[in-house]
């Protein structure tokens, strides 16, 4: 294993070959926003929280999937970074219908701690109110879709770990939406196994557990990186 | 040196946000120590909105023609202007009807299809206010100078952001205790 | 098969051709304008009058000067007919064989629409039957492709075309050089080449019209590269939105097949490559390389970030090399004519030709190729003809990528640098000609909408971006909006420009930026119309609560 040194907010660190800047971060103790990323599943880069300036690149480059080189200065905060970060929860609150009053993930939420960390106290951005449906056909399970993020962590968790690739993104653009089998209502998808791993990896109220009221839903999220540490390293307990 | 002119203001909400004002209990004599109550729906029976208010906490949205007259006035009178709750700083609930665009669908919707007895639609020019197609959080109207979220925000929140005044300073909007929604 | 073979093809071919070829446009702007039936005209015509010997009546792709079309042309006789109708086609024969006035208007050759053009990548379009490879061999085709098999080597060929001095024609201006020895250094595994033939932006058409008028010059051009860089496999990626370009391309692919110009041992040489052609669905998104190569993988078409990039990891996790069609149909003129001859062409960093699609207010409708480095203003009003009835007000180039150039600036010379300097880019060739009655506001929103409605949706900025600078410019134009407005749409431009996944939302904001430099007043005008006519709310009888 080869290791590599570099600067993250002007702290010096030595970390090993191939980890991502995040991955650089947390070691360091530096928390870097996320939204799409979620451990035990790959990363896509799409919500762009966890952008960071690298000196020598005159782009902002995702820590999610930017990889670590010798020498790298990175910085993980400055106030352009704080502004964009903000601007973006900011969007994604104005784009669907967020109601943190009625919805089960209250005090649950990761959208709502993002608000709070990025210091959103309102959006100056018009709030949309698009017509989103719901769908309660599953015997367990609901998506709200008016609380979708799109960050597809579903998507990927369906994928990558159950194996059954219950989910899928459809339409573009502000019409884009996760759909369950072929777009079919979630409890005629016979390719569901019900594992409920959807659920523990979203980050909002949208996909839910029947039943949950009002700020009632927890999640453990941590079951779906131990799942894979189970199977790939045979660590049977956490 | 003169007392602070604070006036609350309740537009399209629920009201929640002035109970949670009330569970302020004993510390509103310390409020009232402090200012003086010049407009509110729970501490004052003045009918219109006085000039040169200093701080006003204005719940709920703007949802119909009242709504809209009251929060310009409010602006033109008052120094500082609190968005107070979600309904003021996001819509929250009340705007949740704006996924149905537009008053008339809404209101078929509530007094036709939705009704059981009498289906009518309400309508008395000049006594219930017209809703507005939009409902619209308070700054989408006007200038707001602070914001204060919470469903309601707890009394403490409340506290933290009056508070600061007494002295002529002004609260620090941040963290969990201040800004959470919901 | 050897070169002489190849010739013989040739010279079958000249041998079989008639004194007088009246070249008739078949590309899809002429057909949509009937051109068909003209041909049909013509050879009856032809046959009638027993001028078969003597005349031949080609179907051939496009000609250029595309808004006075349907083309007619005999070249033995330097003639161009112009808006030619079925009804014409007995005339032009006549005025062919007994000197008389055709009833068709007849165009000017010398215009500097033609005369100022610098053919390479166009050479044989409009000249040649697209769907005969004879045609294109008799014109020279195919023999770069065995020259650079039997004579050069593979780094041999990266090396020639890195002194070319070629850029990408997609619009990045990357090097196409360095790109495929980017790939050819790769390990020698499996690696592929893709012709993006995805070309989406509003108001360009190079690409379709060198794909319908010249599809050969295209396969070779992958070819070659396919042997520079080691990849026995190609794809095309053509939008469904071209039905004639696909159908032309899958021709020349069977014939070129069948003489062994593609598949196994080409050439009798140990060098296979074969082309696939993989229609895209109508995203404009796929045009960006990563999500373009999702789509061919079968996936859906969202753009992934970068590095690594396709040169590295590509289709299917191999290295892939992605050039624009444009670029692929420069290739084998480098070779044939040299690096140097090439690198003449054009201006100290940008070398050759490009084509342009130039349309909008402008007199002379079509697509030029031109050496880069010639001036806005000779484009636009030399060989364009300026506007009809007006003056120029703006020049949008690049698409929704683009930016819009003021009539001010008309002297700068088209390179890749000078236009990014203008806060612009060449983009793939679009030029859309704005008059002074153009609302540059208008404009800046027109190319939202379309990024509003294009955008993949897998990045925030550029999903939910999008669709909030288009509202805030409807905003603007509804005579709502206030100077904070303007502040809240510029900061949103440069968030979304830095923040956004792909070339797609990091240009999306261009369009409002460059008009918002060079036509702030207009922005402002808007604005101030509505806090002149900015009234206090209007109610009916106060009924406030708490009376």
């Amino acid at each position: 294993m080869s290791v590599v040194t570099l600067k993250i907010n002007g702290v010096d660190l030595a970390i090993e070959e191939g980890s991502t800047i995040l991955n650089a971060a947390k070691e360091a103790g530096i928390r870097i926003p996320t939204l799409c990323h979620l451990d035990g599943v790959s990363d896509v880069g799409a919500c762009r929280l966890c952008l960071v300036e690298i000196k020598g690149t005159n782009r902002l480059l995702p820590s999610c999937v930017t990889q670590v080189a010798e020498g790298m200065e990175i910085t993980t905060h400055n106030d352009q970074i704080n502004e964009y970060r903000r601007m973006i929860i900011e969007m994604l609150f104005a784009e669907g219908n967020h109601v943190c009053a009625v919805c089960v993930a209250n005090g649950n939420c990761e959208l709502q701690d993002l608000a709070i960390e990025t210091g959103m106290d309102h959006s100056r951005f018009p709030y949309r109110f698009p017509e989103r449906e719901i769908d309660v056909t599953h015997e367990r399970f609901g998506i709200d879709h008016n609380r979708c993020i799109l960050c597809t962590r579903c998507v990927r968790v369906c994928d990558e770990i159950e194996g059954a690739h219950v989910w899928d993104v459809a339409y573009r653009g502000a019409a884009a939406k996760v759909i369950t089998g072929l777009n079919q209502p979630w409890g005629n998808v016979d390719a569901c196994t019900s594992c409920g791993k959807c659920v523990e990896a979203c980050p909002t109220g949208s996909i839910f557990r029947k039943g949950s009221t009002v700020s009632e839903m927890t999640r453990d999220r941590a079951k779906l990186q131990f799942l894979v540490d189970a199977r790939e390293n045979k660590e049977w307990t956490r | 040196m003169e007392k602070i002119k604070f006036a609350t203001v309740w537009l399209a909400g629920c009201s929640g946000c002035h109970m949670s004002f009330l569970d302020l209990d004993e510390w509103l004599f310390d409020l009232a120590q402090n200012v003086d109550v010049v407009y509110s729906p729970v501490g004052s029976d003045i009918k219109d909105y006085p000039e040169s208010v200093d701080v006003c906490l204005v719940e709920g949205s703007i949802a119909n023609e009242e709504n809209l007259e009251l929060i310009h006035k409010v602006r033109e009178r008052t120094k500082i202007l609190i968005s107070f709750g979600d309904c003021a700083v996001t819509g929250n609930v009340p705007a949740m009807r704006n996924m149905i665009k537009g008053s008339d669908p809404v209101l078929r919707r509530c007094y036709l299809e939705l009704g059981d007895v009498n289906q009518q639609l309400p309508h008395f020019p000049g006594i219930v206010p017209e809703l507005l197609d939009r409902v619209r959080p308070v700054h989408e109207v006007v200038e707001v100078d602070i914001f204060m979220p919470g469903c309601p925000p707890s009394w403490d929140r409340i506290k933290a952001s009056i508070e600061p005044f007494f002295r002529g300073e002004e609260p620090v909007m941040e963290g969990r205790d201040m800004i959470k929604f919901g | 098969m050897d070169l002489q073979e190849l010739h013989e093809i040739g010279a079958k071919e000249h041998r079989s051709q008639k004194p007088i070829r009246v070249h008739c446009c078949t590309s899809t702007g002429c057909q949509a304008a009937n051109s068909l039936t003209l041909k049909k005209n013509l050879e009856n015509s032809v046959k009638q009058n027993g001028l078969s010997d003597q005349i031949q009546v080609v179907g051939v792709g496009c000609m250029g000067f595309c808004g006075k079309g349907p083309l007619v042309q005999i070249e033995a006789k330097n003639k161009l007919y112009e808006e030619v109708t079925p009804d014409d086609a007995a005339s032009i024969i006549n005025a062919i064989n007994n000197g008389t006035t055709a009833t068709a208007a007849e165009g000017d050759l010398n215009h500097p629409f033609f005369a100022k053009q610098m053919r390479i990548v166009r050479e044989t379009s409009g000249k040649i039957d697209p769907e005969k490879i004879e045609e294109y061999i008799a014109a020279g085709g195919y023999e770069s492709l065995y020259k650079v098999i039997h004579d050069m080597t593979s780094a041999e060929v990266v090396e020639e075309i890195t002194k070319s001095g070629l850029r990408g024609r997609g619009g990045g201006g990357y090097p196409t050089g360095l790109k495929w020895a980017t790939v050819a250094k790769m390990p020698p595994k499996q690696k592929y080449i893709i012709c993006n033939a995805d070309e989406g932006d509003p108001g360009a058409f190079m690409d379709r019209s060198v794909l319908e008028s010249d599809p050969h010059r295209v396969l070779e051009g992958m070819a070659i590269a396919g042997y520079a860089v080691g990849a026995s496999e190609g794809f095309i990626y053509v939008r469904a939105e071209y039905p004639l370009a696909i159908d032309r391309l899958e021709m020349a692919i069977k014939q070129a097949k069948k003489l062994g110009i593609l598949g196994s041992q080409i050439f009798d040489s140990p060098f296979d490559f074969k082309i696939n052609i993989r229609i895209g669905a109508g995203a404009f998104v796929c045009g960006e390389e990563t999500a373009l190569i999702s789509s061919i993988e079968g996936g859906r078409g969202n753009p992934r970030p970068r590095p690594p990039y396709p040169a590295q990891s590509g289709l299917w996790g191999c290295p892939t090399l992605i050039n624009n069609v444009e670029t692929f149909a420069n290739i084998s003129a480098i070779i044939r004519e040299g690096a140097e001859w090439y690198a003449n062409i054009g201006t100290e960093k940008s070398k050759g030709t490009k084509i342009f699609a130039l349309t909008g207010k402008i007199r002379n409708n079509g697509l030029i190729e031109v050496p880069m480095g010639i001036t806005l203003r000779e484009i636009v009003e030399e060989m364009g003809g300026g506007v009809p009835d007006g003056e120029v007000k703006a020049i949008q180039t690049g698409g929704p990528s683009g930016g819009c150039i003021p009539a001010s600036l008309l002297d700068t010379p088209v390179d890749y640098d000078s236009l990014i300097k203008l806060g612009s880019m060449m983009g793939s060739g679009g030029m859309v000609v704005m008059d002074k009655g153009t609302s540059m506001v208008g404009v800046a929103q027109f190319y939202m909408e379309f990024c509003r409605g294009e955008t993949c949706g897998k990045c925030v900025p550029c999903r939910a971006g999008t669709v909030q600078m288009y509202q805030a410019l409807t905003k603007i134009i509804n005579k709502q909006a206030t100077l904070k407005d303007l502040e809240k749409l510029e900061q949103l431009c440069q968030m979304v420009k830095a923040t956004s996944l792909c070339g797609l939302g990091q240009s999306a904001p261009n369009p409002v930026l460059s008009t918002l430099h060079y036509f702030r007043d207009e922005y402002l005008g808007l604005i101030e119309s509505n806090q002149n006519g900015k009234k206090p709310p209007q109610h009916q009888q106060p009924a406030t609560a708490h009376n």
